[in-house]
């Protein structure tokens, strides 16, 4: 009889062949949404509530920045590319300078990022940001 | 006389061991892979060359401000004066203590705004931040 065939087939089993398949099917769907996109940007650590260091005004330079974008460096206006020959040049004549920057409250972020940036390749490790004015 | 016939060899990539790597690839993907947690503000930031890599992404607060000086944390608005209050929650979370703020600023923001969440921030203690920047060429 037909049934009984059945009956008598035992499959205990469970079906294998598309385990690759869902395994797969698993490895595209991670692969797709991963996101490896890693954030960078210009690193800085500020300084602790409280904590002020009085500091000579020879190891000061002042780079001032208006809300225009003009940039004053110790009283003369040079333009943002300029600004990490300067510091580097300063740097060389006073390891110890710190770089004051000093922006307008209505000075852009942009130009501030430019200006922190070209501190950077000029390698100023000490750079204060002080409190805007205006 | 009887010739031997040239043995066969076998032309295919042995399969049997396909499912293994397969399943290799899943796992390392599905532990490396942080999913987008923050939609944030619509920004555009600024660009800037000398820029380095964020260490670690497990401990790290987001800290958005749009062009019209709204402020955003981990993807809730809030006010410029909680910032401190908020951050200074953040750092005492035992099982993730806030290491770095991450700050996604618009590139047309006044300085003012970003100087006064500064301000928070070192109320609140957390000094290491970090400007997003985009690569420059």
């Amino acid at each position: 009889m037909l049934i009984e065939k059945k009956k008598s087939r035992n499959n205990s089993d469970i079906p294998m062949a598309s385990l690759a398949d869902i395994a797969f099917l698993l490895l595209i769907f991670f692969l797709v949404t991963t996101t490896i996109d890693v954030d960078r940007g210009i690193g800085l650590s500020l300084p602790a509530k409280g904590e002020e260091t009085e500091v000579r005004t020879k190891n000061i330079t002042n780079l001032l920045i208006n809300a225009q974008g003009e940039i004053l460096l110790d009283n003369e206006v040079i333009a943002i590319n300029e600004i990490a020959r300067r510091i580097e040049q300063k740097l060389q004549e006073n390891p110890n300078l710190i770089v004051s920057v000093k922006t307008d409250r209505e000075t852009k972020y942009d130009v501030f990022i430019k200006t922190l940036d070209e501190l950077k390749m000029a390698n100023a490790t000490r750079i204060s940001i002080a409190e805007p004015t205006g | 006389m009887k010739f031997q016939g040239k043995q066969k060899a076998e032309p295919g990539i042995p399969l049997s061991s396909l499912p293994d790597i397969v399943f290799l690839l899943l796992i390392f993907f599905m532990v490396s892979s942080v999913f987008k947690e923050f939609q944030g503000l619509p920004v555009t930031l600024p660009n800037a060359r000398k820029i380095e890599k964020l260490q670690g992404k497990r401990d790290v607060a987001y800290l958005w401000i749009s062009k019209d000086g709204e402020v955003s944390i981990d993807d809730r608005i809030c006010r410029v004066s909680d910032v401190s209050r908020i951050m200074y929650q953040k750092r005492l979370d035992p099982m993730h203590p806030l290491k770095l703020v991450s700050m996604k600023i618009d590139q047309g923001t006044p300085m003012g705004i970003v100087t006064d969440v500064q301000e928070e921030l070192r109320e609140a203690d957390a000094l290491n931040i970090n400007y997003s920047a985009k690569p420059a060429y």
